[in-house]
């Protein structure tokens, strides 16, 4: 463990990737905010984005075994600051995600606390003896990540809150769940979100997730998802150019710049722009599948392919909900979305991942 | 520091035995790893899907969505023509107001009651409206409130955010004189009917266009509308307008100039006040009508924007029927003041000389039956002055049976009667002049002797207008050219003449001055001190005066005419005027004679301004009936569209001041 850390060791791959889609995503918060209120929103995210890189690095350099050492701790640190945020926090949109920190910057909770259950769930997995998963295991460590997921799920912010689900399902998959549960999981998955939501009506969609997270929407999910749909049509092929997507700049977008980023993205790229960024995210989350292929141990394997597992989720659900092929949810598009706590906690991640990847080769 | 336990059995990591054990460990998941990247590529193509069926298949749905958005056509309303009078003062003027729409794609029924709460309107009678529009297409917009006060405009515009379905559309609005003023000349506009949108001649204009429907409004509809404009702009999700794509100027309607003199319309005005029936004054040197009244009347402005059903019904269902235009729709026997003519016709054509003279001993026997004069005690010797100063009946028949029904019914002709005038106002009645050719033509039966009888004292099958009795004695007094009336300046209009003997003319004349100036004369109630004033009274008798008296056990008197024209040497101005039920012909007289004085009144004002350079002198105090009622606007009306008459009858007083100086 006393192995110098050299920057060239680390996954430029990964590190070029995430740079690029940052890069879309300043370009498209620069578009999509061009004269409103949010106008400013471009060069605070290049701010967020450098700060993000340094914590990347600061996440490698601690050895993610002591990291996973102390994951009690940080784990009891997450319930309290989310019941902080519940008693303290900051309301905005109809809920209470944000704790004030210094120089105006607010911290969603929520969105570090992804990097504990990642670690949580890999430690868990880790050292257990059996061969496969036993039930007892599996609802022990449902159960640690039940907490925190109802205390954001009762900020309300469901959206973030079911984030934490792919990370314990991705892990527990590897750990040997048996099939049958693995099975009725995916029977409920399944039923839950593409193919039960394809079958359902629009109204029926709005009320589910109305009946889930009433507060969420207040200008009627109908109304976004229209929009947004538009929006995806209307680029076309080629996209309308930047800053020349009508939905976009005339603000018939709804958050063009935060949760339907990708909406305007696809207005004013196209169909061509929108397989490049999807092409893009894809080679990303399988760079992070590969670093877990390459790990030196479970930790290791589980930590990657917990962030890979997040990522993809989310990419899913945004992307999903862009199309109309997912709820509205309003959970960020990763490296892309405006908004601090998501850039960090992103950056972090892949801070996991090469903490993982330069320390393949020690022990 | 030892961690706490949070794992099943913790304890310390053996370190791996060798590179081969520790690459077995991670291998653990391998298979698993692959179904994760597999899962992956799936969730990829899933997605891409999603973007291939909206922008690659069908991208032209959402292009148009898309511009259906952010794409509105803003209409221009143009300005109708204000409509003036012969002196350039306005008597119908416009204002722009807004008013409030209810775009139904974004409807959503929990606003209604806090919208209906902001305009002030009832929760129960929107929602009831907004259900009614439910079956009807979704780019038909609800109307909820018309002219927006200023509270109005303040609510619906900070509140547009929330209620992105009111949208707020400006409209022009008609502005009418108040109590009914020239309401059947001017006439009304409202919005196109479904009829009106088939008929030829309101084709060209589309759904929702507000058109003339009656009166001058009809009639010069197509000068008095302009052309809509259109702004094509892009609007934001606020409906605010963030680029203007195209932009066609609305072209204002022409204003249009009427031949009505408002001095002269008002004092006809307030003399028909509290009476049935109608008046016109002519100008027989051009044929120009100088006023125009009918009542009872009905308020346009009720009209203007879109009729009460409770004040429709109001209209509709009077009995008196004020909707009609007496002056052009009412067709009456003319009584006396018909017998002029047929003093003519008897001249003209030989039947008679101005020598001849018969007795009256108060009736006549002709082809078997007695014919009584309306003087019991008999006029005695009767000579054609006499005749006409006194309307002896018994003189006339004699004439008439002299004279022959198809003599009488050529100078009838050639004087306008038994046809429509043609004045510039839709439906106008043509009245009927009897004739042995139209009896065949109508009854297939010959004429009989008899019936003459009665139409040489205007009584009979003979019917006609008051226009039609105007443009008549216009005609006399030309000594045989007859104009077309009118109501616009400046318009062709026909005229045709038959030339009288100017000397039968001003025997004729010389009669019907003495009805109004000589003793025993029927008009003498029209007499004005200084000016020759000449005219003739007429008393219609009606056959539906006794059904009338049967349903409604109401003794009708009959109606009463009196024509009266001056000055006696040169006739600048005839005045007809029509009293229903009015009883004798000398009750219609001083409705005339206030016309007549107001006329050479405001003549010999105007000559005296002329010579002591005091302009404002012949002008008389009208405000009562041209006070606008200007309904609170949003913004006060241009300074340009406020003519002067009105800003006088803001600040005038008409405390009696009108009636006293007609009736001095």
């Amino acid at each position: 463990m006393t192995r110098y850390l050299r920057p060239r060791d680390l996954d430029w791959t990964l590190l070029v990737i995430s740079l690029v889609i940052c890069g879309v995503g300043v370009l498209q918060i620069y578009s999509a905010t061009r004269g409103t209120v949010w106008q400013e929103a471009w060069w605070k995210q290049i701010v967020y984005i450098a700060a993000g890189l340094v914590l990347m690095w600061l996440t490698v350099t601690i050895d993610y075994h002591t990291m996973m050492n102390y994951v009690a701790y940080l784990y009891g640190l997450s319930v309290v600051a989310l019941l902080a945020v519940l008693l303290i926090g900051k309301q905005a949109f109809g809920s209470r995600r944000w704790i004030p920190v210094a120089g105006g910057f607010h911290l969603q909770v929520s969105e570090f606390v992804k990097l504990v259950i990642i670690l949580l769930v890999a430690h868990f997995l880790t050292e257990l003896k059996t061969e496969d998963l036993e039930g007892r295991d599996m609802a022990k460590i449902a159960g640690l990540v039940a907490v925190p997921m109802l205390l954001v799920v009762k900020q309300p912010d469901l959206g973030t809150a079911l984030t934490y689900v792919p990370i314990l399902i991705v892990g527990m998959f590897l750990a040997g769940m048996r099939w049958k549960y693995l099975v009725a999981i995916g029977i409920v998955v399944l039923l839950v979100l593409p193919v039960g939501w394809t079958v359902l009506k629009d109204y029926q969609k709005a009320r589910l997730v109305s009946f889930l997270d009433p507060d969420h929407d207040p200008r009627g999910t109908g109304y976004q998802l229209i929009q947004s749909k538009i929006a995806v049509g209307n680029g076309g092929m080629w996209g309308k150019g930047v800053t020349l997507g009508s939905q976009t700049q005339l603000r018939f977008l709804p958050v063009p710049h935060t949760d339907f980023i990708f909406s305007a993205f696809a207005e004013e790229h196209g169909f061509v722009g929108v397989i490049v960024v999807l092409a893009l995210y894809f080679v990303l989350i399988m760079q992070i599948v590969q670093n877990a292929q390459t790990a030196s141990d479970k930790a290791g394997v589980y930590i990657c392919m917990g962030v890979a597992a997040l990522l993809l989720f989310h990419v899913l659900v945004n992307v999903g909900m862009v199309v109309g092929r997912m709820p509205v949810t309003g959970i960020p598009l990763p490296l892309m979305s405006a908004g601090g706590s998501s850039v960090l906690s992103n950056f972090m991640m892949l801070g996991l991942v090469n903490n993982v990847r330069l320390r393949r080769f020690v022990n | 520091m030892n961690p706490p336990v949070i794992g099943p059995e913790l304890e310390h990591r053996p370190t791996p035995p060798g590179k081969h054990a520790r690459r077995e460990d991670v291998k653990f998941a391998a298979g698993k790893i692959a179904v994760f990247q597999y899962g992956g590529v799936l969730i990829f193509l899933f997605l891409i899907t999603g973007f291939w069926s909206l922008q690659v298949q069908n991208p032209q749905v959402y292009n148009e969505q898309a511009e259906r958005n952010s794409i509105k056509q803003l209409p221009i309303p143009a300005p109708r023509g204000k409509i003036l009078d012969r002196d350039g003062r306005v008597i119908v003027d416009n204002h722009s107001s807004y008013s409030l729409i209810l775009t139904r794609e974004n409807l959503k029924t929990e606003h209604l009651r806090t919208i209906a709460e902001g305009l002030n309107l009832d929760y129960d009678d929107l929602s009831a409206r907004v259900r009614r529009f439910t079956s009807r297409p979704k780019y038909d917009p609800i109307i909820i409130k018309e002219e927006l006060t200023p509270g109005d405009l303040a609510f619906v515009e900070s509140h547009r955010d929330f209620f992105p379905e009111m949208e707020l559309i400006p409209s022009q609005r008609r502005l009418y004189p108040q109590n009914g003023f020239a309401a059947h000349a001017i006439g009304y506009t409202g919005e196109i009917s479904e009829e009106e949108l088939d008929s030829p001649d309101f084709a060209k204009y589309s759904q929702g266009a507000v058109i003339g429907k009656f009166g001058i409004e009809r009639q010069y509809n197509d000068s008095l509308m302009g052309v809509d404009g259109e702004r094509q702009v892009v609007v934001d999700n606020r409906g605010k307008t963030r680029r203007v794509l195209a932009n066609k100027e609305a072209i204002p309607g022409k204003d249009l100039q009427l031949t009505i003199d408002l001095d002269l319309q008002a004092v006809a005005e307030l003399a028909m006040e509290g009476k049935n029936g109608a008046v016109v004054a002519m100008d027989p040197r051009t044929g120009e009508v100088l006023a125009m009244v009918s009542r009872p009347t009905f308020d346009p402005n009720k009209f203007a924007v879109r009729i009460k059903s409770s004040d429709w019904r109001e209209i509709a269902d009077n009995p008196d029927h004020p909707l009609l235009n007496r002056a052009i729709q009412a067709q009456d026997a003319p009584g006396s003041t018909f017998k002029p003519f047929v003093a003519m016709a008897g001249l003209e054509s030989g039947a008679i000389d101005d020598q001849f003279t018969v007795h009256c001993s108060g009736g006549a026997s002709f082809y078997g039956s007695y014919h009584k004069c309306w003087w019991k005690p008999g006029h005695g010797a009767v000579s054609l002055h006499r005749g006409i100063q006194q309307s002896c009946d018994v003189y006339f028949y004699n004439v008439g049976d002299r004279t022959g029904i198809d003599k009488i019914a050529f100078y009838a002709n050639q004087a306008g009667l038994g046809q429509k005038t043609g004045i510039d106002l839709p439906h106008e009645a043509e009245g009927v002049v009897p004739s042995s050719a139209w009896k065949i033509r109508n009854f297939r039966e010959k004429w009989y002797a008899g019936e003459t009888i009665s139409v040489a004292i205007g009584q009979g099958a003979l019917t006609v207008t008051p226009l039609q009795l105007a443009s008549a004695y216009c005609w006399f007094v030309n000594g045989g050219l007859w104009r077309q009336p009118h109501l616009v300046k400046g318009g062709k209009y026909r005229e045709h003449s038959w030339p009288l003997s100017a000397d039968n003319v001003s025997k004729v004349i010389y009669g019907t001055w003495g009805v109004v100036n000589e003793p025993g004369g029927t008009g003498v109630r029209a007499q004005l001190p200084g000016l020759n004033v000449c005219g003739k009274t007429g008393t219609a008798q009606l056959a539906s005066n006794k059904f009338l008296a049967g349903k409604t056990g109401k003794q009708y008197e009959d109606n009463a005419w009196f024509v009266g024209f001056a000055p006696r040497e040169a006739p600048e101005i005839v005045v007809v005027a029509l009293y229903d039920h009015g009883g004798h012909g000398q009750f219609a007289a001083p409705v005339a004679r206030d016309v007549l004085k107001a006329y050479f009144d405001k003549k010999a004002r105007l000559a005296a301004a002329r010579t002591s350079g005091r302009e404002s002198d012949g002008e008389l105090k009208i405000g009562r009936f041209l006070r606008f009622e200007l309904p609170p606007s949003p913004a006060p009306p241009a300074p340009e569209t406020k003519s002067p008459i009105i800003e006088a009858a803001y600040f005038s007083s008409d405390d009696g001041d009108d009636a006293s100086m007609i009736r001095p």
